[in-house]
């Protein structure tokens, strides 16, 4: 055995990043999560041991990386990747879990399933080919699913001679772009994923470059901030009550701190019944602590014995959230059924799943221009588009622009089950006013 | 156990960032909550090994003070570590617990199932477990798996939406989005549950470690009679090895993972104490299942073969 490669005295501090990339089809996204994981010494000597028999099987000179991502036959075979796959790699400083989505235009659903849970997105370009549709769609899927932080790393640098101009260049238009749409954080790397400029290791090849490697900047971000800074959010996954001898009385609200800061002896409110009471103890999986905050996973006891069950919402009194019938949001959608005007649905909020019907789809969202394509009747596959649905119950349900938790919803095919959208309540994006077009008869603006 | 304020990352900007195992940790009891919520009758995979004992941790703590509010299920191959069976129904009493054992050998017996020619039985798991899960009405199954174990588990969803022949379909797959699980299913299907999904070896190792989970024996080094087959350390034993030409001798070693005896190899080491198996798996250059599983080696999709005829 080798020696190890980290202090391990660190390994237990560390915290955990959870980011996604995306990138066109040929934009080298294989390769920069293969030099990621390669050089970070994250691929075990028999996975590619695994990757060089196939790839010489097949009577490839070198091992195809991808086939460390491609891990279905159907993938295999036709050399593409038809679905999100979840990498796993460590260095001392951090865990991080990348969610490593395909590039194909006709998976933007997987675009928005890997972005759905990232701290931050990685976006691909070539420096050949600079800031194109793809690219922009990208950015604007980050945008939309509010994904904190946006890494612009500007591939091939080694094919366009490693100029700084060139990447000066894209990385100006882009981040234009991507502030445009209320992106928070960007921040552009010139690298070489075949060459391992940047990557990893810091280019000799771009000295004008005085920013992080793709590594540091992803070992340096911070993480969950976001998350602690927006009001307590407490969704009731589950109510606890041993009624044994040892704890006859007991009566705790499990689940996990959508967001927000809880204290014990906090004034609280229940949603949607409007009940009031005071955080009597939070046990954090065991033990009695004071303080806790999001994304723990605790017990909350309160002073009175009110009920509540799963689907209310815990929170301060002082900034409660105000419930609603009617939601206004973007949707996903992510289902080869359509989804129509008229559509009785079920809504599942945080712990709370309701009936739901959908009233109005005011518009349909193309992604290449950003343009607002009105009344569309029915969204298909990959469609985004604007929705108003009536729901059977109040919700309590936050801005998704607030909190990517409370904010956030499926809407569910009461029939068979499939999840049919991804929804993101309140306005699109941060900050960029709604242009209406007329729709025209293109059909090949599908995404 | 340290407070929960101890594990607080230190840096002076975030404070309110949670250290990886407790992000780890606090995503799996959210897991079990949300089938205990939404489900009837879920049941956890109990193998004894050491995914399976974690996620059992992992359930107490997620319900206490009140009892897991699930079952256990053992398939049981009939080729285990003595050691294993014995700490499995240890668990089980001191937790007060109840077991369901879905056995092989009952099915060989019975004539259902037939020994194959290399004395594997892993493969043979998968009728008694989905016959199982139909027969005793299970609606969610938790398995250990996790995705960093086999490039077909990595595509694996949390909730993953089995039909009524346990099959599993990579293609047909929900999204997951944020972490709303939809665990809806017709009567008939069930889900298989991953709580461990974002694990890896090293973090189930050290959140072990970090919370002084017991583990059967077999996985610190110890003295054990072993022979060489496909270049892994196998024990003898009742299910037919070693066979002739196979020699058995002494040697110094333990297990990564826990299975059947007749394909799941030991790997040499001189790791007695949790710090040493953790220094020595965060310096293998071998996956876990690339060190000691014979089954995974049948052929390059084994894995994404055996999860669609409804294998865990």
């Amino acid at each position: 055995m080798t020696a190890t490669t980290e202090p391990l005295a660190d390994l237990s501090a560390t915290t955990l990043l959870r980011f996604a990339t995306a990138g066109s089809v040929d934009d080298g996204k294989s390769t920069l999560v293969g030099r990621l994981l390669h050089d970070s010494k994250s691929i075990l000597t028999d996975q590619l041991e695994a990757v060089e028999a196939v790839s010489a099987q097949r009577g490839q000179d070198t091992p195809d990386l991808a086939l460390l991502t491609d891990g279905l036959r159907a993938e295999r075979e036709q050399g593409i990747t038809i679905d999100v796959a979840y990498r796993y790699f460590a260095t001392a400083r951090r865990r991080f879990i990348l969610a490593d989505t395909p590039g194909h235009v006709q998976y933007t659903r997987n675009m928005v399933t890997g972005a759905s849970t990232a701290d931050l997105a990685v976006v691909l370009v070539d420096a050949r080919n600079g800031v194109i549709e793809q690219t922009r769609r990208h950015a604007a899927v980050a945008a939309l699913l509010r994904v904190p932080h946006v890494v612009l790393a500007v591939n091939k640098m080694d094919l366009v001679g490693y100029e700084e101009k060139v990447f000066a260049a894209i990385a100006e238009e882009f981040t234009a772009y991507a502030s445009d749409l209320g992106v928070p954080e960007i921040t552009a790397i010139p690298i070489s994923a075949l060459a391992g400029d940047n990557v990893v290791e810091p280019s000799a090849n771009m000295d004008w470059y005085g920013g992080p490697t793709v590594l540091e900047h992803l070992e340096t971000v911070p993480v969950s901030h976001d998350l602690t800074a927006c009001p307590a959010r407490f969704p009731v996954q589950y109510v606890i009550r041993p009624q044994s001898a040892e704890h006859p009385d007991y009566r705790g609200y499990a689940g996990q701190i959508a967001s927000g800061v809880l204290r014990v002896g906090e004034a609280v409110t229940v949603l949607p019944s409007g009940r009031t009471s005071t955080i009597a103890g939070i046990d954090a999986l065991g033990e009695s602590v004071d303080i806790a905050w999001a994304p723990q996973s605790v017990t909350l006891r309160l002073t009175d014995d009110i009920d509540i069950s799963r689907g209310d919402l815990i929170a301060p009194s002082a900034s409660a959230p105000a419930t609603t019938q009617d939601v206004e949001a973007t949707v996903c959608h992510v289902a080869d059924q359509p989804l129509s005007v008229g559509a009785r649905v079920l809504l599942k909020h945080t712990t709370r799943t309701v009936k739901a019907i959908v009233k109005e789809i005011p518009s349909r969202l193309t992604l290449d221009d950003l343009s607002q394509h009105p009344a569309p009747g029915q969204l298909v596959t990959n469609d985004i588009g604007r929705v108003v649905v009536r729901t059977a119950e109040p919700l309590a349900l936050d801005a998704y622009a607030d909190s990517r938790r409370t904010g956030s919803f499926l809407l569910i095919d009461p029939a068979d089950g499939t999840t049919l959208a991804a929804g993101m309540a309140g306005a699109a994006f941060a900050s960029r006013p709604e242009t209406v077009q007329a729709p025209h008869d293109d059909e090949g603006w599908d995404f | 156990m340290t407070t929960t304020v101890a594990h607080v990352h230190a840096e002076a900007d975030a404070p309110y960032a949670l250290s990886h195992l407790d992000a780890l940790e606090s995503e799996a009891v959210h897991i079990f909550r949300e089938v205990a919520g939404e489900f009837e009758k879920p049941v956890i995979l109990f193998s004894g090994g050491k995914d399976s004992i974690v996620m059992l941790h992992l359930a107490l703590k997620a319900f206490a003070p009140a009892p897991v509010p699930f079952t256990l299920l053992h398939v049981d191959t009939g080729h285990n570590f003595p050691e294993v069976l014995e700490y499995r129904d240890r668990a089980v009493a001191e937790h007060g617990l109840r077991l369901h054992v879905a056995s092989v050998q009952d099915y060989i017996d019975a004539g259902k199932l037939r020994e194959r020619p290399d004395g594997t039985r892993n493969p043979l798991q998968t009728v008694p477990l989905t016959e199982a899960i139909q027969q005793l009405r299970f609606d969610a199954v938790f398995g250990g798996g996790r995705r960093d174990e086999e490039k077909a588990r990595a595509k694996e969803r949390v909730f993953s939406l089995r039909d009524e022949f346990s099959q599993w379909d990579p293609r047909r797959q929900r999204p997951e989005l944020w972490n709303l699980y939809n665990g809806r299913h017709a009567a008939g299907e069930h889900v298989r549950v991953f709580p461990l999904s974002n694990w890896t070896e090293l973090d189930v190792w050290q959140y072990i470690a970090r919370e002084g989970i017991e583990l059967p024996e077999i996985y610190f080094a110890h003295e054990r009679e072993v022979f060489q087959r496909h270049g892994m350390w196998l024990t003898a034993g009742e299910w037919g090895g070693p066979k002739e030409g196979e020699e058995t001798q002494t040697r110094l070693i333990r297990y990564r993972t826990v299975g059947d005896m007749s394909c799941t190899g030991a790997v040499d080491s001189d790791a007695t104490t949790l710090d040493a198996v953790i220094a020595e798996i965060a310096a293998s250059r071998l996956t876990e299942r690339g060190a000691t599983r014979a089954d995974d080696k049948m052929s390059e999709a084994a894995m994404e073969d055996r999860k669609r005829e409804g294998y865990f």
